[in-house]
């Protein structure tokens, strides 16, 4: 369970207050909103790359808004997947588990099944220059699940691609998020990507977050 | 190109084929036979190469936390700070950064007075006396403190290389992305391995770079060591000052002949730059 209690952030002009929602136990959130509303700021905020103003956030029942982002157990996919450059494919899987001082050999396993996974077994040998970008989402999600977070936070991971790939890897999401049974929050302006991938649906509006209840038609407000 | 840009080219094919054309080889020759300019070679070879392994060290850290203080990632950071913290915040970087600069605009001379005076405190006198004890426990008795021995030369040469090669590195650390560093920080890994794994093996052709200007900078020295090292013969004396010390007594040839050396050099540590860099991402003029 994902908690955040009357989240306050501040940014020079913009400020988000009073953010309040709950993500259940592996549900798949999604978070939509008007473009320059705040979300990518409030998803920082929940992996500890920005400081709060004031509130809390709760992952499985523990305190984390002052945890530092590498306590957090949150799996981040910003996005442009911000890959490591001079890292090929499968050390930057492995990186999440060799800074945590796994074995070699379960690096090698975990790199190996998350790859076969992700369909980018191919591609484990390359330098992340050259990939394309259904690819390089891959290898970012890959990288971010690598440590089995408690939550994966995905930062408008499809936005950047082109239709095919797109539909694929949408599909791709639903099924590595309930093989991993990992929470996940996903940011996205798609309406037809949230429904198609959405157990909980929120929007982000003037500065505040509201559950929605999504069906086929659209949204319908419920708080 | 310009015309003052061809203008200023020219200039500078003027300035090489003048020198070649003045020194011969029977010159060079015997300039390179005496023991005395064999001795300036290592020393200048052996005191540019610690001068810029010593400025990297400083400049690698100095030159990530002045380009990451400057990062947006900061700017957000401050963003949620009041309007006179944000102030002073900049209001120190900006000194810092001014500080750090100050070796690049004064006089050459006047480093070299700084030093000397600066080592004739109590301070610089226990730390003189005790690099003296130090060397002397190692086995160079002959080396018996920093002023007018051979860490005076390296010493000139670092104050004023460090300040080049942490402006180098702090403008390759700014065209490096700072967002896979922050990724990095959510995968588990600390600050310090932030930097190390990932900043870092990004910046190697600036790092490459720093050296040689560092290396070049050191081997082009020559007021500070004058004034902080002298120009002991055979003790402290570098291609630069064996340059002087010809032209003093009156040896014009021998002066160009060193001079020719030192350009020699100057242009294999450019060119090999140049090899080792190649095929990098050049961003306003800065090796990245």
């Amino acid at each position: 369970m994902i908690s955040v209690q009357q989240l306050r952030l501040r940014q020079g002009d913009f400020e988000l207050s009073s953010i309040s929602f709950e993500i259940p136990q592996n549900a798949y959130a999604i978070l939509m909103g008007a473009t320059g509303s705040g979300k990518t700021t409030l998803l920082e905020s929940i992996c500890g790359l920005r400081a709060v103003s004031g509130g809390k956030i709760w992952i499985d029942g523990e305190e984390i808004t002052r945890t530092p982002p590498a306590q957090r157990q949150i799996g981040y996919v910003p996005q442009d997947s911000s890959l490591f450059p001079t890292m090929k494919v499968h050390r930057q899987i492995a990186f999440g588990m060799e800074v945590r001082g796994f074995s070699q050999a379960e690096r090698s396993q975990r790199v190996e099944e998350l790859a076969s996974s992700l369909d980018i077994t191919e591609i484990l040998d390359r330098y992340p220059r050259g990939l394309s970008g259904g690819e390089r989402q891959r290898v970012a999600l890959a990288r971010a699940l690598s440590f089995r977070p408690s939550l994966l936070c995905l930062d408008e991971p499809l936005s950047a691609l082109d239709d095919d790939t797109r539909s694929n890897l949408t599909k791709l999401l639903k099924k590595i998020q309930q093989f991993e049974s990992v929470t996940v929050l996903h940011i996205t302006h798609n309406v037809e990507e949230g429904n198609q991938l959405g157990t909980v649906h929120f929007r982000l509006e003037k500065g505040r977050v509201r559950a929605v209840v999504c069906e086929d038609s659209g949204d319908k407000n419920t708080a | 190109m310009s015309v003052f840009g061809v203008f200023y080219l020219a200039l500078i094919i003027a300035l090489l084929v003048a020198d070649f054309r003045f020194a011969n080889w029977s010159d060079m020759s015997s300039l390179l036979s005496d023991p005395r300019v064999r001795f300036s070679i290592w020393l200048s070879l052996i005191s540019c190469t610690i001068a810029a392994i010593l400025s990297l060290w400083v400049a690698i850290p100095t030159g990530f936390l002045l380009a990451r203080l400057g990062s947006e990632s900061m700017t957000q950071r401050l963003g949620q700070q009041s309007p006179s913290s944000r102030r002073l915040f900049n209001w120190v970087r900006y000194s810092i950064d001014t500080l750090l600069d100050i070796p690049i605009v004064l006089p050459p001379l006047v480093v070299g007075i700084s030093l000397l005076v600066l080592f004739q405190t109590p301070a610089g006198r226990w730390l003189d006396e005790r690099t003296g004890e130090l060397f002397a426990s190692l086995g160079y008795a002959g080396i018996r403190g920093i002023t007018y021995e051979i860490p005076a030369v390296i010493l000139a040469q670092f104050t004023v290389a460090a300040a080049f090669a942490i402006r180098t590195m702090r403008n390759t650390f700014e065209q490096i992305d700072d967002r896979p560093e922050r990724v990095a920080l959510t995968l588990g890994a600390s600050h310090y391995q932030a930097f190390s794994m990932v900043a870092l093996p990004q910046a190697w052709r600036g790092i490459v770079a720093a050296f040689t200007l560092a290396w070049a900078r050191s081997l082009g020295e020559f007021g500070p060591i004058l004034i902080f090292a002298g120009t002991a013969r055979m003790k402290t004396e570098v291609l630069s000052t064996t340059v002087y010390l010809n032209f003093q007594f009156g040896n014009l040839r021998g002066a160009v002949s060193a001079s020719l050396i030192l350009v020699t050099l100057a242009i294999v540590v450019l060119i090999l730059t140049r090899l080792l860099t190649l095929g990098g991402n050049s961003k306003n003029g800065v090796i990245v």
